[in-house]
């Protein structure tokens, strides 16, 4: 494949012969609304339960059965639509999108067409070239359907309605992306700003979290949008830049080919890693949209806005605005530091327990350094880190007041792991405080210049190199306490 | 004494208050009378063994403080009745039984009515004369072979047969007026959003209104106050201060401005009609209503409009009938193959009709010119009426264009079903209250109905115009019995 490498992420440029192609990218994010009940009626949401145990008649659309929106869920849209810089409108409209499908009860989908709650608004990434800011055309609400499940029954398919009526909300961004990279730097910035305003949980692999991703490919330096494809319904990121790599190179192929790109919806399959086509433009449904006649129109006031704007919590922008000008920590380790909710939370308190003494390099090496890859290690999220904040903290200030070295720390850290434990505990009961008394250290490095004369001798006259031979023996000796950089100082001074 | 079945609801309660007659002396009469009514065709579900044992249960153990004490009531069998078949009239659902109550049929049962059965109706309330019904025709208990109305033709013969002392239907282009003027009997279409649409199957969303339907104003103004309630699990059902119907009824309609229409004189009308509107204003004038002659220009869009709007909204409504949950399956190589037999085997001509008109309505490319379009001369219609309003207090016109025609006659030719409607369809349209009451007869003595509408929520001023023409007409129905 000829795909130029370049450096910069934000880019993925394809090369057949002397042209030079880029890619055009637009995602349709469909994000379950975190709520206890359904958007149109009190079914829970929980997932993981047994089939069709959470279906009300409205979901499973009974004759006569009528929906009543959930207040709620239209103010978590609003929450989700103020966190992405976006327009609030005072009015909406619900919509019946029609087509005919076993997990669709009543025959059609509630659904926004023209007039979404969330109008245009915008998202920050942060690339390594820096930032880019993407275009948010719309969010608007709609129920999700049931499940189709075609494996388990030999003959038959069976339907799940769990799922069915439960709120989502359809984020569609401009066609501002143009790389892999950047597909994942939106979702996962998007992610970030719901796990915040805690309006999705962001899990896809519960499919809280899936998308269209629609594709176009162009000459690079033309601003002409070329004939895009719509992959539904990609469920990983992993599986996005995936899809998006093969459906680029399949079109610029065609093109090359001076063939035509027919606009069509397309099904991404993860074995095979390819696009296949699922339906073309001539045979797309006509979903014959009209207003809800059971619902009236979504008005808003002001008021209800402000309201949930006061409600806004510190969002990831901020919030890395803040970490670099309060805590004077770099503009990348503040984006990491904020990407998660629960990282930044984390962050937060070890920098509060560690009190006015505080070394704000060590906190963001020893959490992005030792903790992430112990985190990584089990597969688990930092809510769930096996050492707490104020341990970690603690940790942290025996580094910084000379009470143990960076080395011993590691040792307390692996002890640490089994039930949280205090460092301070480990330290004494093991006995790793740090030798920093220097007569002692004097006393230790005198016999070892003795037991190594000819290697002192050999220092002097020039093999510099020795020194580390004396350093590593001076700390065998202490059993890795003593003090290193007092080590360090006496050396220079004996030798 | 007269006999039992011949009593209004409102001498029943008074009669079961006193003590006079008990209610499962009531129930046992309507029950009797019923089974020997049954070349009429009315009821597609009977219920009468329960409704026996609960009016005897009702006698045990009386409640007069309530406002339907042990009444037997049967309703349109649009309704969904808690563990009682609900059919709509059509195949598809020939077998459900619902597990839930509408909320009008429940009002009911908390004031002390008891179900007597469901009502023979046209096929999801698509039809003027109930020959749409996959249970058959219901004869009009005026005359052999003739239709009773629709869609609630069912309710309007089983109340002018004295099968049941008052009853229910639903209107949604005039299913409750028309059929009430068919049979020489009372039917009020409240406003949009007074009477709950849950656990009413669905026929047009934007349209559909339950209303009482009775022997007289007065039985309809005390079953309006038991129905009309605000209910939460309808986001369309207002929240308005609703009158006590029944005791602020009077014939004083001394001043009030009642307007005529010029539009509704149109092609074709037959002279007794327009007799009957005039005789109908004379009655008005006679009652101390003031006569003013109005406009309403958009008149003559309103059936054009109606019959867009209402089978786009059933296209869509009707698409739960798959075959996937409940009601009728017929067995397909696959699902499409599934659907298309469930379909074509459960709905009957008009409604496979109306689904795909209104189908066609609402496709890309035809919205606009169509559906669109519809909406805007429908919001035109509902000025014209507000504007009405600024100089009178109600409109008076003819119910029908014609009174009850003969089983068949207009079964072939849709479009002159559908002009049945012309005169009650712009009240859906605009979401107005109106009533249809009997106020004479054709030259084969069949009757004729005029309808009052009144201004959005204002049923109080409807039900006293007609409460006090009521009195100057005298109309009474002559039921001969001939099917028994």
């Amino acid at each position: 494949m000829d795909v130029i490498m370049s450096k910069n992420n934000s880019e993925y440029l394809i090369k057949r012969k002397d042209n030079v192609y880029e890619v055009v990218i637009g995602l349709e994010v469909h994000a379950q609304v975190t709520s206890n009940s359904k958007l149109f009626s009190s079914s829970s949401t929980k997932f993981g339960a047994e089939p069709n145990t959470q279906v009300s008649l409205v979901d499973a659309a009974f004759p006569g059965m009528l929906p009543v929106i959930n207040e709620y869920c239209v103010k978590q849209a609003i929450k989700t639509g103020i966190g992405l810089k976006a327009k609030i409108n005072n009015k909406s409209v619900f919509d019946r999108k029609n087509y005919f499908y076993a997990d669709l009860p009543q025959g059609y989908q509630i659904s926004q067409y023209k007039y979404p709650i969330v109008g245009e608004g915008n998202v920050i990434l942060d690339m390594s070239e820096g930032q880019k800011q993407v275009g948010i055309e719309r969010l608007h609400l709609e129920q999700d359907a049931g499940k189709s499940i075609h494996d388990v029954d030999p003959s038959n398919t069976l339907v799940d309605l769990n799922r069915s009526g439960v709120a989502l909300m359809e984020i569609v961004s401009k066609p501002d992306l143009r790389s892999p990279d950047e597909v994942n730097a939106y979702i996962k910035k998007l992610r970030s700003i719901m796990r915040y305003l805690g309006t999705c949980d962001g899990n896809m692999q519960e499919g809280s979290l899936r998308a269209d991703v629609n594709v176009s490919v162009r000459l690079k330096g033309s601003t002409d949008l070329g004939t895009r494809c719509e992959i539904k319904n990609v469920n990983s990121i992993k599986f996005m830049q995936m899809a998006i790599i093969y459906e680029a190179n399949r079109q610029v192929d065609l093109i090359e080919e001076g063939e035509e790109i027919d606009q069509e919806t397309r099904l991404f399959d993860t074995k095979k890693n390819e696009t296949r086509s699922m339906r073309s433009k001539e045979d797309a449904h006509d979903y014959r949209y009209f207003p809800d006649p059971d619902l009236l129109p979504l008005e808003i006031t002001d008021k209800f806005i402000d309201q949930i704007k006061s409600e806004i919590p510190e969002l990831p922008d901020d919030k890395k605005k803040r970490f670099i000008d309060d805590f004077k920590v770099s503009s990348y380790e503040a984006t990491i530091l904020v990407s998660d909710i629960d990282t930044a939370k984390y962050f937060e308190e070890v920098v509060a327990k560690m009190g006015k003494n505080r070394d704000m390099k060590l906190a963001v090496n020893w959490i992005t350094g030792e903790l992430f890859a112990v985190l990584n290690n089990k597969n688990i999220e930092i809510a769930q880190s096996p050492i707490s904040a104020k341990n970690l903290a603690k940790l942290i200030n025996l580094i910084k007041n000379g009470t143990i070295s960076g080395k011993i720390a590691k040792t307390i850290f692996e002890l640490m792991l089994d039930g949280d434990i205090d460092p301070q505990i480990i330290v004494e009961e093991k006995g790793l405080k740090q030798q920093s008394d220097p007569k002692a250290l004097e006393a230790l490095i005198d016999k070892i210049i003795n037991d190594n004369r000819e290697k002192a001798i050999e220092y002097k006259q020039g093999k510099e190199k020795l020194f580390g031979f004396f350093v590593g023996q001076a700390m065998k000796a202490s059993s890795g306490k003593a003090n290193p950089q007092l080590i360090n100082e006496i050396l220079k001074k004996k030798l | 004494m007269t006999e039992i079945t011949s009593l209004g609801l409102f001498e029943l309660i008074k009669n079961i208050k006193e003590k006079k007659i008990s209610s499962n002396e009531v129930a046992k009469s309507f029950v009797d009378r019923s089974e020997k009514s049954k070349k009429l065709n009315v009821y597609v579900t009977e219920n009468f063994e329960n409704c026996l044992k609960l009016s005897k249960d009702f006698d045990n153990k009386p409640n007069f403080d309530l406002k339907l004490p042990g009444i037997p009531i049967a309703v349109k069998d649009l309704f969904c009745t808690n563990e009682v078949r609900t059919t709509a009239g059509s195949n598809i659902l020939n077998n459900f039984v619902p597990s839930y109550e509408s909320t009008v049929t429940q009002n009911i049962w908390n004031e002390g009515g008891i179900l007597l059965g469901k009502l023979n109706c046209d096929e999801f309330a698509m039809g003027s004369s109930n020959e749409t019904s996959f249970f058959g025709n219901v004869q009009n208990p005026i005359a052999k072979d003739l239709v009773p109305g629709g869609s609630s033709g069912g309710s309007s013969s089983a109340l002018a047969a004295n099968l049941t002392p008052i009853t229910i239907g639903t209107d949604t282009g005039g299913s409750i007026r028309q059929p009430a003027s068919f049979t020489g009997t009372v039917g009020l279409k409240p406003t949009y959003g007074s009477c709950s649409r849950y656990g009413i199957v669905a026929f047009a969303s934007s349209l559909d209104q339950a209303g009482p339907m009775s022997k007289d104003v007065k039985d309809s103004s005390i079953l309006l106050e038991v129905i009309s309630s605000f209910d939460k699990k309808d986001s369309t059902s207002i929240d308005f201060k609703r009158n006590n119907y029944s005791s602020e009824l009077t014939r004083n309609i001394k001043g009030i401005k009642i307007g005529i229409p010029k539009e509704y004189r149109v092609d074709g009308m037959p002279e007794e009609i327009e007799k009957l509107w005039k005789k109908g204003i004379e009655y008005a004038k006679d009652c101390g209503a003031e006569i003013i002659d109005i406009s309403l220009p958009h008149t003559s869009y309103a059936l054009p409009t109606y019959y867009i709007v209402a089978p786009a909204e059933a296209s869509s409504n009707l698409a739960r009938y798959d075959g996937v949950k409940y009601g009728l399956r017929s067995s397909g190589q696959n699902l499409v193959d599934m659907y298309e037999k469930t379909r074509s085997e459960g709905f009957g001509e008009e409604v496979k009709r109306r689904i795909m008109i209104g189908t066609y309505v609402l496709s890309s490319g035809y919205y606009d010119a169509y559906y669109l379009k519809a909406q805007k001369v429908r919001q035109l219609i509902k000025q014209d009426f507000d504007q009405a309003y600024n100089k009178v207090d109600a409109i008076l016109t003819p119910s029908t264009p014609s009174s009850a025609f003969k089983i068949g006659e207009k079964s072939n030719d849709p479009v002159s079903m559908y002009l049945n409607d012309i005169f009650t369809v712009p009240v859906n349209l605009a979401g107005l209250p109106g009533i249809s009451i009997p106020a004479g007869t054709d030259k084969n003595n069949y009757p004729l109905g005029l309808q009052i509408i009144g201004k959005p929520f204002d049923e109080q001023t409807v039900l006293n115009i007609a409460y006090s023409m009521e009195e100057k007409i005298n109309y009474k129905n002559n039921i001969t019995d001939w099917w028994m």
